[in-house]
């Protein structure tokens, strides 16, 4: 069956839901490696702040504001989400969920701008 | 998804958000001042203000993001309601665990 | 002289689960409704072609099918606001088997909107008093703004979640079991607020939106179901379900 996918998906809510979806899964992921992390510190201060040193580079420090971007969108989404499921109906669904997204990214970018 | 758990990933999420709230303050904070693995802990060695905060945020992120992932299993994988239980709640066990372990590792001295 | 705009290029989906688009020449005329392109195939090119019509007029949900994507009212559709360089691509209603062609069967949708409660229990019987009920109440405003539902399916075709989680109810029960649930004469909302409690009740809903995006009747399901969200988790709470 080779239906075209509905073009309805390239809505703002429908990439507003996957966006929701995938940061989550980001986090779900990146959450272990974070603990491990910290974990470090049961050995003593050294291997956490080696670690510290490691993430001083460039790259490291992009990733940290992507996460930090992803942590963000996933919870303004959820936060619009809990605002549909709990309070009357609004419309504009679609401005708040482009709100979301653009306030993320100009937070994870000014964090960005700071760790350099 | 039952009523059952969307009230336990509901109530998770908006308990959190105050938290990571929080959380990215402290973030940037950190990050301005430059600190160091011994300034952290500084900070946070025998803190029980410090467990407390963290030790909600970790026992919410693992009921939350554990009852997320089961969702997107159920719709994304082959695995079905049984099958996404078990393997979620395995993470979310990882997760607290984990968390646990983390938050141990920089209150205690 | 021709040119392109006088013809159209339809592919139309042929078989059932297993077939494949088959192209058609249709003369594009003024005003033409996709319905009308429909029909005009069945008519003078291809008698064995299956669709389903009937009121042609808007009324009664029975054309809908996925035309260039979106499921739409063939009769309410122009093929002017949808067609793309003379063409067209038209096929049965998604997340429903299809029985042949164009033609999709609507029995899983039916059995979800019993599965979720969408029948009215009266609580009276015909010796009692008829029960007066205020139309500017809290609650039959809230059953008016979604009662309007023709059971088309087409919300239930646009869903990704029903696409992704076969035991999702899906927009058009849960919206029917909302107004019910707002109906004070009905007397079953107990085992109604159960059944769309359960795993893949109104909970499952993500709000996408999209049932709300494509209703011909402008119903939005997704407020339907987030106050049926409102409604089971405060019962939950009270430990009624």
């Amino acid at each position: 069956m080779t239906i075209r996918h509905l073009n309805h998906r390239r809505s703002v809510l429908w990439i507003a839901a996957l966006v929701h979806r995938l940061s989550g899964l980001a986090l779900a992921i990146f959450l272990p490696v974070h603990f491990l992390t910290l974990g470090l510190a049961i050995h003593g201060e050294a291997p956490l702040e080696s670690f510290l040193r490691w993430s001083d580079q460039p790259l490291v420090k992009l990733a940290e504001s992507g996460l930090v971007f992803l942590l963000l969108v996933h919870m303004l989404g959820g936060l619009r989400l809990l605002v549909i499921e709990n309070l009357p109906w609004r419309d504009g669904q679609k401005e708040l969920a482009t709100i979301a997204a653009g306030l993320s990214a100009v937070i994870a970018l000014i964090l960005l701008a700071r760790l350099f | 998804m039952n009523v059952r758990l969307y009230v336990w990933q509901r109530l998770t999420a908006a308990l959190m958000v105050p938290l990571v709230v929080v959380h990215v303050a402290v973030i940037f904070y950190a990050t301005r001042k430059g600190m160091t693995a011994a300034d952290i802990l500084a900070r946070t060695c025998g803190s029980i203000a410090w467990a407390s905060f963290y030790g909600a945020f970790v026992v919410a992120v693992a009921i939350h993001a554990a009852i997320g992932v089961r969702n997107v299993l159920t719709e994304w994988s082959p695995l079905k309601d049984r099958g996404a239980g078990i393997f979620a709640s395995a993470f979310g066990a990882l997760l607290l665990l984990l968390g646990a372990r983390a938050i141990v590792a920089v209150v205690l001295p | 002289m021709s040119d392109t705009r006088s013809e159209l290029t339809v592919s139309l989906w042929r078989g059932a689960q297993q077939g494949r688009y088959e192209t058609y020449k249709v003369p594009w005329r003024e005003n033409q409704t996709v319905l009308d392109v429909v029909t005009f195939v069945q008519r003078h090119l291809d008698p064995t072609l299956a669709y389903r019509f009937a009121c042609r007029v808007g009324m009664c949900g029975s054309c809908a099918m996925t035309v260039n994507g979106r499921p739409r009212w063939t009769c309410r559709t122009h093929v002017s606001s949808v067609v793309k360089d003379g063409r067209l691509e038209i096929g049965p209603l998604e997340n429903l088997p299809i029985i042949k062609d164009l033609a999709a069967d609507m029995q899983p949708f039916f059995d979800k909107w019993q599965r979720a409660k969408g029948a009215f229990v009266p609580s009276q019987t015909r010796n009692d008093e008829i029960e007066r009920i205020r139309p500017d109440s809290a609650a039959r405003i809230a059953a008016d703004a979604a009662i309007e539902c023709i059971n088309c399916g087409i919300c239930y075709a646009a869903c990704d979640t029903v696409r992704w989680n076969s035991g999702y109810l899906g927009p058009a029960a849960l919206n029917r079991a909302w107004t019910l649930v707002n109906d004070v004469r009905d007397g079953a909302n107990a085992a109604r607020l159960q059944a769309v409690a359960a795993s893949g009740g109104c909970h499952a809903c993500h709000s996408h939106q999209s049932c709300q995006e494509l209703c011909p009747q402008r119903l939005n399901p997704t407020a339907s179901i987030a106050g049926l969200k409102r409604r089971t988790m405060w019962v939950y709470l009270k430990g009624e379900i």
